[in-house]
């Protein structure tokens, strides 16, 4: 009888920890975990919160687990054996009292959590928004600029340090809109709307995208998320003012039609109330907003 | 109207190599069983030994040979996404989108549906009804039908490689995707139809267990002196029959807004895939705990066997399940926080959910505490036990995380998410059953699985696990979605050739399952176990001759004691020839039950393809079958006293040329048990 593999088992659980620490490494520069807004920042504090408190159970099992398969390992005919120890109310109490405390601590944190980053809740009603309309298209994104009567196609671009209150629906598949870098994600659904709050606090370009699997264009359905200086943005807008083209019922009909790897495209003038139409579209026109925004206390 | 509805020539995969080749390796597969059958002149037994049977027994033996024949098929499928994925940077790898799509939906379907609940059902069949000293299930031909209909949507699944192509919706069907109007062809009805035949074997199954567990204990049996497995067994029996018929109404009504152009989830004309979405998971998340409370009730017996000592806080256990399947019904919406629910209902869903992680917390340090003090000896089920407690340890950290709204905000539909699940199933799921497939295959055969080769697999299934789903953590924290058939991120690429590298040693360990299975049956002679007491067992179980006999018990067993087959060596019972043995019943085998399956099966198909006139003709055939079998006053035979006689008295002979404790040799061995001096 050779000696089980378990007793050689340390070299297996160095490699384990190479692989770990190698991805580990990896993780550090990834946007939900080096953002560049608040909202992600705050939900990354979230996620380390849970993490630490949760260690206070994780690792007495990890040293249990090793500890007890080492030392109470049958042929070690030292240690003590009681094979009819079945119940011992201290420990009982420990092991459902320990993690008990610790979903409470959590219960109130995440309470409050959810709160707070509620992706309907507006971020600072001191500061007014940047108001936009998104819209999922199998497979691309539109953007319509409410304010600036503007709309462009794949690419998302707006001041840093304003903060963006963002209506979204679908004008076909479920989809799910997400900017890693700047915060959560939230469904896409025709007929109906959606919104979510963000907040770039510093200039940069990151990855936005459909995170809900919508079909065969789904891998290229993402879009470039650009957070600029006022006066940049500013000169953004005139650059879609003057590329000519107006976004109406025929050209919205020929761009609703699915199609991938759209470039970008602006449109210098948009239909007013373009968003609503397409949610009334397919409600037989009856649309009432759904879901007012939550305004902060 | 024609006569084959859509089906075409066209329909054959003739289209692309790969496409074809699958078809072929599916043909070639059923071809070659057909040819091994012939071959050893074995179409009688099949048929009138296995397949007609009413055996809970030989029911469960074929649940679990249904069940690792999907997991070959959901591994190839596992093992070509993750192929695709670690060359499909900035180029469109070998498999184009509507192929790749199809590939996700049919690797999350059969591993779910064809793979974990045949893996669950079959280790039911087998052991439960011994463990609890009955005799059959409660109702021995309804077993029957759940056994073919879950074969039969399997079947469906695998059909779908041949005649044309499966669902691109994932496992889940999420309409308005799923409906008519953005998925014309017949893949999704492939996977509804699949889905919904099972789907009531399913529930047909939670019924029998459950009914077994309250009506069929042997005496003294009392409800808490019953084994953990069987404990979780009556929770997931509970889950099984609540759960199901929401799975069912959901994909009926799919399945109305496809074939009849309803509108309950569509777009427009009123319908709402938010319906969907909330049916769905209301089966969903029960179901996770409908897989993972039997793999937990096999942990349970495991750590107590191989620790030589009493299962810790039995009653801690048996309250932590209890609490477990309440509680698995009031978090469903944890699947969807990023509906757009209010913060009170993501805040609700959320605590409910974190407060499921105090059960599981309490049995994880139970099992712990079940090795404190005790004597382990590492056989392959105890080291998947062990990998078990270490590993989803890490699945629970990354589950209450996904269970804070606001990290789900970022987490939800990424890999995370994927490598979140896959830490609870595989670890956790897949090494239970795999362990309890090992532990209890000499009571399925007579022979015990092959040591070295069961250890090899533990290894690679631990460390190909690690290496192919931490990357996917890591992916997750990047952004990366779930589903991508390609991408243009660079700093994706190297974490997606880790996991590959991680799937191919998976492959290795799946290898190694098939060597020890091969190796196994070549010196099933030196394997042999006699006593049909391999392990020094604790739960009656044990108490059977390995294979068990058609009726189990001769004579029912007293039960005094929790841990009942240990009190009875204790107590110096066991293995007691009675003074006189008595005539049984016992149920006639029947071929109605593969009929039925069979006949949902063509039904299925025709559903699929629209064949309405074939469709009919097997619903009538399923009518007459039933009403045939239901019009047969004597489905029942008795085993006369003789008979009893002449198997337990071989059974006897038997156990007099095997005296000895088969564990007696082990280093680790702490002693028979003996009767204690006082107590």
């Amino acid at each position: 009888m050779r000696p089980p593999l378990a007793y050689r088992s340390h070299r297996v659980a160095l490699a384990f920890g190479l692989v770990l620490l190698c991805s580990g490494c990896g993780a550090l520069t990834s946007p939900d975990l080096d953002p560049s807004g608040p909202i992600t920042l705050a939900e990354r504090q979230l996620l380390f919160d849970a993490v630490s408190i949760m260690m206070i159970v994780v690792i007495p099992v990890f040293i249990m687990a090793a500890l007890f398969t080492w030392y109470y390992r049958g042929t070690n005919r030292d240690a003590r054996y009681t094979p009819n120890l079945a119940y011992y109310w201290p420990v009982e109490i420990l092991v459902w009292g320990v993690p008990a405390a610790i979903i409470v601590w959590l219960g109130f944190h995440l309470w409050g959590g959810a709160h707070k980053l509620d992706p309907y809740k507006a971020i600072d009603k001191s500061v007014e928004p940047l108001q936009i309309e998104a819209v999922a298209q199998d497979w691309k994104w539109l953007f319509i600029y409410p304010d600036q009567r503007i709309a462009v196609v794949n690419e998302l671009v707006f001041p840093s340090n304003t903060p963006l209150a963002i209506r979204i629906t679908s004008d076909t598949v479920m989809n799910s809109f997400m900017i890693p870098a700047l915060g959560g994600q939230i469904y896409a659904m025709a007929g109906m709307q959606t919104r979510l709050h963000l907040l770039s606090d510093k200039p940069g370009r990151f990855v936005g995208r459909n995170m809900q699997y919508s079909g065969r264009g789904f891998a290229d359905q993402q879009f470039d998320a650009i957070a600029t200086s006022k006066e940049e943005f500013d000169a953004w807008v005139a650059k879609a003012k003057a590329s000519g083209s107006a976004l109406d019922k025929d050209t919205y009909g020929e761009l609703a039609k699915p199609s991938t790897k759209v470039p970008v495209t602006y449109y210098s003038d948009v239909e007013p109330n373009l968003f609503d139409s397409i949610i009334a579209k397919w409600r037989e026109g009856d649309v009432t907003d759904p879901a007012p925004a939550v305004t902060p206390e | 109207m024609d006569i084959f509805g859509r089906l075409t020539i066209e329909s054959l995969p003739f289209y692309s190599l790969i496409a074809a080749s699958g078809a072929g390796v599916t043909v070639l597969g059923a071809l070659s069983v057909a040819a091994v059958i012939t071959y050893f002149g074995a179409w009688r037994l099949v048929l009138f030994d296995w397949v007609s049977s009413l055996d809970h027994k030989k029911i469960g033996i074929m649940y679990v040979m249904v069940a690792l024949v999907m997991l070959v098929r959901g591994f190839i499928d596992a093992a070509m996404m993750r192929s695709q994925q670690a060359i499909a940077f900035d180029s469109d790898g070998y498999l184009p989108p509507g192929h790749f799509d199809q590939i996700f939906s049919s690797h999350g379907t059969i591993m779910i549906f064809f793979m974990a609940m045949p893996f669950l059902a079959g280790l039911i069949n087998l052991i439960m009804p011994q463990q609890i000293g009955a005799r059959d299930v409660a109702f021995p031909f309804m077993n029957s039908i759940s056994l073919w209909l879950t074969t039969a949507g399997a079947g469906l699944v695998l059909v779908s490689l041949v005649i044309g192509k499966f669902s691109t919706a994932g496992w889940t069907g999420y309409p308005p995707f799923s409906g008519t109007e953005y998925n014309p062809g017949v893949g999704v009805d492939y996977w509804l139809w699949a889905v919904l035949i099972s789907g009531v074997g399913s529930t047909m199954s939670g019924i029998n267990f459950l009914v077994t567990i309250i009506k069929c204990r042997a005496p003294g049996m009392y409800l808490l002196r019953m084994p953990l497995f069987t404990w979780t067994i009556f929770v997931t029996s509970i889950l099984m029959i609540f759960a199901f018929p929401a799975l069912t109404v959901a994909c009926g009504m799919l399945a109305l807004d496809r074939t009849i152009g309803m509108h309950f989830f569509t777009n427009a004309m009123g319908g709402n895939m938010m319906n969907y979405i909330n049916l769905f998971w209301l089966w969903g998340h029960p179901e996770v705990y409908i897989l993972i409370l039997p793999a937990f009730g096999v942990f349970s017996e495991l750590v107590a066997t191989f620790s030589q000592k009493r299962l810790f806080g039995y009653i801690s256990l048996v309250l932590a399940t209890m609490a477990i399947g309440l509680l698995s019904f009031t978090v469903w919406l944890h699947h969807f926080f990023t509906m757009g629910s209010s913060a009170n209902v993501n805040s609700f869903f959320g605590v409910m959910t974190t407060i499921i992680s105090v059960p599981t917390g309490v049995k994880v340090f139970d099992w712990l505490l079940t090795m404190y003090r005790g004597r382990i000896i590492f056989k392959p089920p105890m080291l998947f036990t062990i990998a078990f407690l270490v590993t989803f340890v890490i699945g629970g950290i990354s589950g209450v995380l996904l269970a804070v709204p606001p990290v789900d905000y970022l987490m939800h539909n990424s890999t995370f998410l994927i490598a979140h699940f896959h830490n609870m199933i595989i670890p956790g799921v897949l090494f239970g059953y795999l362990a309890g497939y090992m532990f209890w295959f000499p009571k399925a055969f007579g022979f015990k699985l092959d040591e070295k080769w069961g250890t090899r697999s533990f290894w690679c299934w631990t460390i190909g696990f690690y290496v192919a789903f931490m990357p996917l953590y890591v992916l997750g924290l990047m952004g990366m979605p779930r589903r991508m058939e390609h991408y243009d991120i660079a700093a994706w690429q190297p974490h997606l050739i880790i996991a590959a590298i991680g799937a191919f040693i998976i492959l290795l360990g799946m290898i190694c399952l098939g060597v020890q299975l091969v190796v196994s049956i070549r010196d099933r002679k030196q394997l042999l176990d006699l006593t049909g007491d391999p392990w020094n067992g604790r739960s009656l179980e044990w108490a059977t001759s390995s294979p068990a006999a058609p009726y189990n018990f001769a004579i029912l067993p007293q039960v005094q004691s929790i841990d009942a087959w240990w009190d009875m060596k204790q107590r110096g019972v066991a293995y007691q020839r009675p003074d006189r043995y008595v005539p049984l019943t016992l149920p006639k085998n029947s071929l109605i039950g593969a009929f039925i399956g069979g006949a949902s099966f063509v039904f299925g198909f025709a559903m699929v393809w629209y064949i309405w006139w074939l469709a009919i003709l097997c619903l009538a055939a399923i009518a007459i079958a039933l009403i045939i079998r239901a019009s047969d006053d004597d489905p029942d035979y008795v085993m006369p006293a003789s008979t009893v006689q002449a198997i337990e008295d071989a059974r006897f002979d038997q156990l007099a040329k095997a005296p000895r404790n088969e564990m007696e040799d082990e280093p680790g061995f702490a002693g028979q048990p003996v009767p204690e001096a006082s107590t």
